[in-house]
């Protein structure tokens, strides 16, 4: 038990970090699963946080109604800046989502509530473990029936052809604005979850490189199903650990392993369409042996 | 069925289609004919919203669809096939057609979120309707299978099940035939007759003329935008517009293969 409650000390962080960065992947798995290659998901979190760490210094709200603020918040924007922006596709959509992102980040660099570039200290530990847990597994049912519902086909049918999902009777525009909005709910809880554990938020952790890092988590391990960009946070939470012992060199070879996997396998490590063909393949060569 | 009445169509400069008036029938094979670029397709993206008319007004049993968004159009009955097949690569078969059947399902987010036997029951009929019509076009042994692997004429097939799947009233083909070899035409031409004997409205566009006239009902014929003739088979077959749109005017005819 001792080596237990050590373990627990050193990387509880470590595996609240793992577990965040799961959420944040899952909400831009749903994003993606429509068609959406948003940027914006890193400030959505940003303002769940925000909201979220605010009604505890100020208000004192419970923790769960400040959770809920957390996930409503990010929500209300979405819906507001999904309208216009959603008409967009591809890159263009990318840039638009950049730019909102970055007004976001020096939205909260200016303004006094959010106490400028100095952030918000002394937010009270309120995050256990469990909650990211419950959460995270909730998020993870919530996607799973998600995908085999007509919401799940009519996302998937737009991302593969918008005109033909059209023609099929879809309301392609209001799909899009559910995919981006459950998007910025599951990216703000994030936030919120994040914020009461870390003491201190500033509004450097959701800018540019925050967006990026969620859509490489994503990526890398692969968008086919939502054990794809679970595995995906995990590694690039782990990875940075594991690679103690490059010292300096930990975030450049971080970098080559992620440039590796693309290259090799553009449909990210976990693609559930490969890993079925892989188990045939191995069956029938055994099943062919003499 | 479907009243086309005066539709003109400019794009910029270019009009690409001037008082077309077309009146197709239900429950009958319609197709609308003419050479290449004549603005057959144009027609279709008209009548399903995806383009807005110059002029004119198009209604469907006698509700004006001008200016209406394409979803809700295709809600009212009208369901569409492409020119260049549009499935969805990557979902199975069963996924695709079930796609044309997410208006007819009604469930909300909660009976979603918690299976609740309501929807189970929603999905099990629409799955079972699904195969139903993968079996009309004889693919409900591949259901399972993504659409990518299909062959050409298969495609064309399961875009059939998968407009057949919104449950119209009238089904618009453009150009079901175009790129196959004689006999995958023929196993069309038959499938698209079983369709029409099941009781819908078939509406289709094609410059095959010896297949067109093999099946249809009625026909009409456009050229460089305008309708030059219409009526049953035999009669355009001997339309001297006709004969002159497809083949040009006397002395040129002798140049065409």
């Amino acid at each position: 038990m001792g080596s237990l409650a050590d373990f627990w000390a050193t990387y509880s962080t470590l595996v609240f970090t793992v577990g965040i960065h799961a959420l944040l992947a899952l909400s831009l798995w749903l994003t993606l699963s429509c068609g959406l290659l948003s940027l914006a998901n890193a400030a959505f979190m940003g303002i769940g946080a925000y909201t979220a760490a605010l009604l505890t210094l100020h208000l004192h709200w419970p923790f769960p109604a400040v959770l809920a603020a957390g996930a409503v918040a990010p929500a209300v924007v979405a819906l507001v800046i999904g309208a216009p922006t959603l008409r967009l596709s591809g890159v263009y959509l990318a840039m638009a989502t950049l730019a909102f992102g970055e007004m976001t980040r020096i939205l909260i660099l200016n303004l006094d509530i959010t106490g400028g570039p100095e952030g918000l200290n002394g937010i009270p530990l309120a995050t256990a473990w469990w909650h990211i847990a419950l959460i995270l597994a909730g998020a993870g049912y919530a996607l799973a029936r998600l995908r085999r519902s007509r919401l799940g086909r009519a996302f998937e049918a737009i991302r593969e052809d918008e005109v033909a999902a059209r023609l099929m009777g879809i309301h392609v525009e209001g799909h899009k604005l559910a995919a981006f909005t459950l998007g910025a709910i599951l990216a703000g809880l994030a936030g919120a979850l994040n914020a009461h554990f870390t003491f201190f938020i500033s509004p450097r952790e959701y800018g540019f490189e925050n967006a990026v890092d969620i859509l490489t988590m994503t990526i890398l391990g692969g968008t086919s199903s939502l054990i794809g960009p679970v595995l995906g946070a995990s590694i690039l939470a782990l990875l940075p650990e594991l690679m103690r012992f490059l010292h300096a060199y930990r975030l450049a070879v971080n970098g080559l392993i992620l440039i590796v996997v693309v290259l090799f396998l553009p449909t990210g490590l976990w693609d559930s369409r490969r890993l079925r063909q892989m188990l045939s393949d191995r069956r029938s060569r055994r099943g062919g042996k003499p | 069925m479907l009243s086309i009445r005066g539709v003109g169509k400019r794009f910029g400069g270019l009009q690409v289609l001037q008082d077309v008036d077309i009146e197709v029938p239900g429950g009958a094979i319609f197709a609308l004919i003419g050479p290449n670029g004549a603005g057959k397709t144009t027609v279709f993206n008209l009548v399903t919203g995806l383009l807005r008319p110059s002029s004119g007004t198009i209604a469907f049993q006698g509700r004006d669809l001008t200016g209406m968004a394409p979803h809700l159009i295709t809600r009212m009955g009208i369901a569409r096939t492409f020119q260049n097949i549009r499935i969805f690569p990557d979902m199975t078969l069963l996924e695709n057609v079930m796609v044309g059947r997410h208006h007819l399902l009604d469930y909300g987010g909660l009976a979603l979120l918690f299976a609740t036997p309501a929807f189970r029951e929603a999905e099990r009929r629409s799955r079972e309707r699904a195969l139903e019509l993968l079996s009309w076009v004889k693919l409900d042994h591949k259901a399972g299978a993504t659409a990518d692997n299909l062959s050409y004429g298969e495609q064309r097939k399961l875009e059939f099940a998968r407009a057949l799947a919104t449950e119209p009233k009238l089904l618009l083909l453009d150009e079901p035939v175009a790129g196959m070899n004689p006999s995958e035409k023929a196993v069309l031409m038959e499938e698209i007759r079983n369709i029409r004997d099941r009781g819908y409205g078939v509406f289709l566009i094609e410059h095959d003329m010896r297949f067109v006239m093999n099946l249809c009902d009625r026909i009409a014929v456009l050229n460089f935008g305008r309708i030059i003739a219409e009526g049953a088979p035999e009669e355009i077959r001997s339309h001297p517009g006709v004969i002159e749109a497809y083949l040009g005017r006397g002395d040129e005819a002798e140049a065409v293969p």
